[in-house]
């Protein structure tokens, strides 16, 4: 059994959108304050710190987590995505993700600080999407959405950017008219 | 808002957390989930001296039938259980039940053990399992108990567990033919903690309704199968029986009357042919 | 002021495009640039603050020596260190109020800041705050509007010699007369609750103490107004240049609640004082909640005096505003900021009103989307409802009789507000059109015909926008304001400027927190030169000792649209001026022959001819010598505009309040669920005016969230307090901001009536919904419940508890014999949990038995749960040392215990209070010893009070908690008295096995 004394910090080494990253954390340390402060990925916001808000979504072994409600330490060995791991190609390149495009597309955004919980949130819900296990329509992502609080945009063009990618209109456009 | 100091352990197995929480005694608990227990340490409302993390323990993880249960391990997460392909058939309770809890984001992470073992009054695992009369298996330094639902839950937050006891995992009967499961839940949003929650199971013998958010625990009643002004009379003493209370959230009239009524529409719900 | 430019599609390809904004990539790709996301110097060190968890108390003493001790504490600020190094903060009013950034001699409400601590990080700053140990004398706390107006009411702030710090009546016209012929007086009385719109980014301050300069440096997400850097200034006691504050490029969030930062700025410059160090303090939920700021509380009576054809001819407000312990600035401005259009869209010509401002023990209020608008609101468009089923006229009909009409625009309203431009009419008639109105009232006769509730409901709304500075000043007397010299205006800035490859940037004092400034502000430079948005960089950074600013920069009051982008406007414009007369020396013609397209300069004749502009513009730099006669070098143009209609307040009192005005119209059809409370919104319709657009999806994006805001305030968000001012939505579990599934999609229409007041001709359009979404679901709800339950008195928010009391089905009777478990009064009427219970258990021991233990110490410690000691203090007087808590949560209480009226051995009296770190208890209860055969049988009745963190975030288990501890406490003292002191083994065995049967 692995005991972390509670005056000491701790190594935790952990994947952080692919590569390996180390750090050091108390057992106490919050997993959202060992991202932003000590693996200086400050993408991952805190807006609450008691599981509510969903600000700091990220995904754990692909899994969505309030990082507010994890230990650092939990974190070891694990893989974890941000929001700077979405995007397309290498974060240097800040290119956009087919789900960032579509959130720019439909204005799903203003101030920005609940969008990247929103944004691992929604990956992790268009996979489920992708392998059959839900149906993708308006209530469901208003269910998977209701995780998530947001003060700027009512939230209907958030829906419009999921289901679009959720459900491409290009498809049924496909399929469409025939004789 | 930051957690006290506390040790962290973490637990390979069952019997490292037995360990542990033995020398530690009443300054440990138990790290599950942890979406009711974090938010404690965040608002230090809760300190204790150590954390026990369960969540990698392989022997903890299991989810299975087991002569006539389903079987959830206590590293389990509610997700896992909801995602499970025949769950509607085997605890059809627990599959309408479930997608109320919290957020699938919440789910993701927190595992049904965990729930029971927090015993919120107005929480629904405990409700479900009260009403499908399961069991708890506790497992501690004299060995391994089973305890039935309804004497598990013995008051708000508390439970019949000891304090150098773990839930090691919790049974739901799998349902048998011609039993009916309808869930019924009233909060205020969407994922908020039930107002009041109705569970009823029926089959051929009578109804077996069970309520949770009114009184501290959850509260079972069985009744034949009635209906109509029967019903709603019996609703009515189910209703006043249970001593609701006033609260910031809703008035204790107001909570009988969604007794009444949304006992009505589960039990109602029970009665339709398909399910 | 007119517009300069013709803003045809040909000439101006960006402004009114919904184009994709400039800010969303970075957001998007979590490289935003919040406060907290940028690096610090090193050495800074973090603020924790210790807050009060009494909502009226004597400040006796605090004592920071354990926390000082600490390792990794450098620093703890008090009181003392604030009185020695700053001043009370200055407020709109002169009231003898003094709010210091600490409390000094007293707490005026829970989470009320108390001392600050300094340590190395976050973490161990929380660990000293629970070490810092204060001692509080409590004072009775005054909770609500009533009590605070009472005669006998405890002073907040005695010099004052009232609760009261300001009153003022105003009289426009001749309502009297009004009154006394009116066919109809209509009389409404409205409540509206404190709320806030909450944005999920709290504050952030880093804040530092140069000594060699004698200045203060600040970065926080304060927004503005920044007016109140004087406020901040002269609190340090230092001039205004040196006080230097910047705002990052992004903020979270802030719908005017980050005008509440201000306090925490000069607290934490305070902190890195006394600290010697640069000190980052970032909010925590809980803290925001609970302390931060909040929307007035209101009680209006309101009443109109109609004409049997339903015209309003006069309008009476008696007003009382509550903003919290503290007048802090700007209030009262939640009064004044809309008291030019009092009389709403309306054209009422006789007004009365009068406005009080009172002070009690909850958190000090402030500027919330809305701000003032929709407390009016409900009280005028509830009224105006209650005139239309009064007199039997249809609701919208009632209100196109009574709106300003196209042709009276700019039309001056009664109390001053100069109403630019609109057509209240046609944009009634969209929505009407929108809403399907004739088939929604179909609709709701045949579901009413099933028994269902339905009801639509209307709001008809002026928003005003780009605040007069000089409103503040109503709340003076004509002869107080000429002593002190007018206020108007509202000066907004921006600065264009070309580089040296041509590069364009735009520098603004706008303090976004996501209105996407950034890209309308693109969009309109890009315009002007031809350009496309891409090409141009905005920089909203804010820094007070680098930017253009004034008294009115900021974020607040919709004034971007209009003001600030009307400034940059006439900034790019000047800017381009100057470029054309130098193309014109280049190309040997007139400058107005100049045109810019496509990133190049070219004459309109000639286009051949055409130069790229980065090159055209570069020759400013490279070549001074080729500019015409007298032009200045370089190209660098800064406006600052300032709308012309924005005067002080007259003689008459009567204040053109705000530069533009737009016009709301929303319909909304609602469904009633009678089995459980629940408001579903079936259908809403909003039609807005607000001049030109000058990007159609962020306008958009404006409407939607202010309606979710709106929704939330009508049907969810309340701040809760206890009688005791415990306060009780301290989590976003237990203030209930919507969720996706709780907010639909409004339908948006839109026409554009351009005000012939700003530059562009655009209005502000962000805060209409939150004025008139509560209103129209108001209504609603009213008109779902009229015909069975007639006019009901509508209290917001609509939770499904309060609709179930409107609804108010007679209950079922409790079933013959069913014995009653503890039975609970009703809860306080006026909002919080006044626990009070009263039963009986029975004990198996005669009352003397009983009656010994309770009056001695000795038994009385062994039969309190937790109590590790227990002493005499005083006759019946003891002090106990309990450890007290249900499951995890618990905590260690220093409590105070008397019994009194003895009456042995039938009953006495019992009254107790603690506190610790989870907060404070207090109870009182009466116990009746009553002999039975078996021994005694104990009732009791009390009432307890449960304060400070514990009641913030759980308010929702306090009832079943406090039942659990005195049923310890019972049960307890019967096993005491009838001599079973531990648990028998038989009972413990029972409950091992968890066979312990029966609560």
């Amino acid at each position: 059994m692995k005991t972390y004394a509670a005056d000491g910090v701790h190594f935790v080494t952990l994947k952080l959108n692919g590569v390996p990253r180390t750090g050091l954390a108390e057992p106490r340390t919050l997993l959202t304050d060992f991202l932003r402060y000590e693996l200086g990925a400050t993408g991952t916001h805190v807006g609450c710190e008691h599981g509510v808000c969903g600000a700091c979504t990220v995904l754990i072994d692909g899994e969505p987590a309030r990082a507010c409600l994890t230990l650092a330490l939990q974190a070891e060995g694990r893989a974890v995505t941000t929001v700077e791991g979405l995007g397309r190609g290498a974060p240097a390149d800040g290119a956009l993700s087919v789900l960032q495009a579509a959130f720019r597309r439909h204005h799903a955004l203003q101030c920005g600080f609940c969008t990247a919980g929103i944004l691992n949130a929604a990956t992790a819900w268009l996979e489920r999407v992708a392998a059959g296990e839900v149906q993708a329509n308006e209530a469901a992502v208003r269910d998977m959405l209701s995780g998530h609080l947001c003060r700027c945009t009512g939230y209907t063009p958030i829906v419009a950017a999921i289901l679009e990618v959720a459900r491409p209109p290009s498809v049924t456009a496909v399929v469409g008219v025939s004789g | 808002m930051k957690p006290p100091r506390f040790d962290l352990l973490v637990a390979s197995s069952t019997d490292e957390a037995l360990e542990a929480l033995r020398t530690r005694g009443d300054g440990a608990t138990i790290l599950a989930g942890g979406q009711s227990l974090m938010p404690m340490l965040n608002m230090r409302l809760a300190r204790p001296a150590a954390l026990i993390d369960i969540t990698r323990c392989a022997d903890l993880r299991g989810l299975r039938v087991e002569r006539g249960d389903l079987v959830v391990g206590a590293a389990v997460t509610q997700m896992a259980v909801e995602r499970r392909a025949d769950l509607f058939r085997e605890v059809p309770l627990l599959a309408q039940a479930l997608p109320w809890i919290a957020h699938q984001q919440i789910r993701s992470r927190g595992t049904v053990c965990g729930s029971i073992a927090h015993a919120d009054p107005a929480a629904e695992l405990p409700l479900v399992l009260a009403t499908v009369g399961g069991r708890v298996t506790l497992r501690g330094p004299r060995g391994r108990r089973e305890v039935e639902a309804e004497q598990f839950f013995t008051g708000m937050l508390r439970t019949a567990r000891a304090a150098d006891e773990i839930v090691e995992d919790v049974r739901f009967p799998l349902a048998k033919a011609g039993e009916r499961f309808a869930f019924v839940e009233f909060a205020n949003r969407h994922g908020d903690f039930a107002l009041v929650a109705v569970a009823v199971r029926r089959d051929a013998q009578g109804l077996v309704i069970g309520i949770g958010g009114v009184a501290d625990r959850p509260v079972v009643s069985r009744l034949p199968l009635l209906e109509g002004s029967a019903l709603d009379e019996a609703l009515n003493e189910l209703a006043w029986s249970l001593g609701a209370g006033d609260d910031p959230h809703m008035s204790a009239p107001g909570r009988r009357h969604l007794v009444r009524r949304l006992g009505r529409q589960a039990v109602l719900a029970t009665v339709q042919e398909h399910q | 002021m007119h517009r300069d430019v013709d803003l045809s599609r040909a000439q101006a390809p960006h402004v009114g495009r919904a184009r994709e904004r400039l800010e969303d990539a970075a957001l998007l790709t979590g490289r935003g640039q919040y406060a907290d996301d940028l690096g610090v110097k090193p050495g800074t060190l973090h603020a924790a603050i210790v807050r009060s968890q009494h909502a009226h108390a004597e400040l006796r003493g605090i004592d920071i020596a354990r926390a000082i001790g600490m390792p990794g504490v450098r620093a703890v600020l008090t009181g003392e260190d604030v009185k020695r190094w700053s001043q009370p903060f200055v407020a709109g009013v002169k009231a003898p109020v003094h709010y210091w950034a600490l409390a000094t001699d007293r707490v005026r409400y829970v989470g009320e800041p108390v001392a600050v601590v300094v340590a190395e990080d976050r973490y161990l700053a929380e660990d000293a705050v629970d070490l810092v140990q204060v001692e509080y004398a409590p004072l009775l706390p005054v909770t609500s509007i009533d009590d605070a107006l009472a005669a006998d009411a405890p002073l907040l702030h005695p010099e004052v010699g009232s609760n009261v710090v300001s009153e003022r009546s105003f009289r426009y016209g001749d309502p009297e007369a009004a009154f006394a012929q009116a066919a109809h007086v209509v009389r409404l009385s409205a409540s509206y609750p404190r709320n806030s719109c909450t944005p999920i980014e709290c504050g952030v301050v880093i804040a530092e103490w140069l000594p060699a300069d004698g200045t203060y440096e600040v970065t926080s997400n304060f927004m503005g107004p920044f007016s109140l850097h004087a406020v901040m200034a002269l609190a340090l006691q230092v001039p205004g240049n040196k006080l230097r504050h910047r705002v990052p490029r992004d903020s979270g969030g802030s719908f005017g609640v980050k005008q509440s930062v201000f306090p925490i700025a000069v607290l934490m410059c305070l902190a890195s004082r006394k600290a010697g160090a640069p000190v980052k303090w970032v909010e925590d939920r809980v803290e925001h909640l609970t302390a931060a700021t909040s929307a007035t509380a209101r009680a209006t009576e309101i009443e109109a005096a109609v004409d049997a054809n339903g015209r309003i001819l006069a309008l009476r407000y008696d007003q009382v505003d509550e903003v919290g312990a503290y007048l802090r600035a700007p209030e009262p401005a939640t009064f004044y900021r809309m008291h030019g259009a009092l009389t709403g869209a309306y054209d009422i010509p006789n007004l009365a009103v009068r406005n009080r401002v009172v002070v009690l023990n909850k958190t000090p209020t402030g500027l919330v989307r809305g701000f003032g608008g929709p407390q009016v609101y409900f009280a005028l468009e509830r009224l105006v409802d209650r005139i239309a089923a009064t007199l039997g006229i249809d609701p919208v009909e009632l209100r196109r009789r009574n709106f300003v009409r196209r042709e009276q625009f700019p039309y001056r309203a009664a109390a001053g507000a100069l109403l630019d431009s609109g057509d209240y009419h046609a944009v009634t008639d969209d929505a009407v059109q929108a809403a399907a109105l004739d088939a929604l009232r179909a609709k709701q006769a045949q579901v009413r015909a099933e028994g269902r509730l339905y009801g639509i409901g209307y709001a008809a709304i002026v928003e005003p926008s780009i605040s007069n500075m000089g409103y503040i000043t109503t709340a003076l007397t004509p002869a107080q304001r000429a002593k002190a010299g007018p206020k108007n205006g509202a000066i907004a800035a921006a600065t264009v400027a070309i580089d040296l490859l041509g590069g364009v940037t735009v520098t603004i004092a706008s303090a976004p927190a996501g209105q996407g400034h950034m890209t309308v502000a693109a969009q309109v430079v890009a315009d002007a030169f031809g350009l496309v948005p891409d090409d141009v960089v905005v920089n909203v950074e804010f820094d007070t000792q680098k930017d253009a600013w004034s008294v009115a920069a900021g974020n607040y009051s919709s004034r971007f649209a209009g003001a600030v982008a009307g400034s940059i406007h006439l900034a790019a414009l000047r800017l381009r001026e100057k470029i054309a007369k130098i193309a014109a020396q280049q190309f040997g013609c007139d400058a107005a022959a100049v045109r810019f397209a496509s990133g190049k300069v070219f004459p309109a004749h000639a286009p051949d001819k055409a130069q790229p502009f980065a090159r055209l513009a570069g020759l400013a730099h490279w070549s001074p010598a080729l500019l015409p006669k007298g032009m200045e070098p370089a190209l660098r143009e800064t406006a600052f505009f300032s709308p012309e209609p924005l005067a002080a307040p007259d003689e008459a009192d009567r204040v053109n309040t705000s530069a533009a005005y737009g016009f709301v119209f929303d319909i909304a059809g609602v469904e009633i669920d009678r089995d459980t409370g629940r408001v579903r919104i079936d259908r809403y319709v909003t039609a807005h005016d607000a001049g030109t657009i000058l990007n159609p999806a962020l306008v958009d994006g404006q409407i939607r969230g202010a309606f979710a805001q709106g929704v939330g305030a009508a049907l969810y968000e309340e701040f809760r307090y206890g009688a005791d001012g415990s306060f009780q939505s301290g989590t976003l579990a237990d203030y209930a901001v919507p969720t996706a599934a709780e907010i639909p999609n409004p339908v948006i229409v839109h026409r554009q009536t351009p005000s012939p007041f700003t530059p562009l001709g655009a209005k502000g359009v962000g805060e209409g919904n939150n004025m008139s979404t509560p209103a129209a679901i108001a209504n609603a709800v009213a008109d779902a419940l009229r015909p069975v339950h007639g006019e009901v008195d509508v209290v917001l928010p609509l939770t499904p508890a309060r609709v179930l009391g409107l609804i108010a089905e007679a209950e079922p009777n409790a079933p013959a014999g069913l014995k009653a478990a503890t039975t609970v009064a009703g809860g306080n009427p006026k909002g919080g949990v006044a626990i009070r219970a009263s039963g009986s258990v029975d004990i198996a021991a005669p009352p003397e038995r009983v009656f010994a233990v309770l009056l001695d110490p000795a038994a009385l410690a062994r039969v309190i749960p937790g109590c590790h000691a227990l002493e005499s203090v005083g006759p019946n007087r003891y002090r106990a040392d309990v450890t007290v808590g249900i499951g995890l949560v618990r905590a260690r209480y220093v409590a105070s215990i008397a019994l009194s009226e003895i009456d042995a051995p039938t009953s006495l009296r019992l009254t107790g209070g603690g506190s610790s770190s989870l907060g404070t208890g207090s109870g009182d209860g009466r116990l009746q010893l009553e002999r039975t055969a078996e021994g005694t049988r104990l009732h009791y009745d009390y009432e307890a009070q449960v304060g400070g963190k514990v009641a913030a975030v759980g308010s929702r288990m306090l009832e079943g908690a406090a039942k659990v501890l005195l049923n310890d406490l019972f049960a307890s003292l019967g096993r005491q008295a009838s001599g079973q002191a531990p648990l028998p083994l038989w009972k413990k065995l029972l409950r091992w096995l968890g066979l312990e049967g029966a609560r």
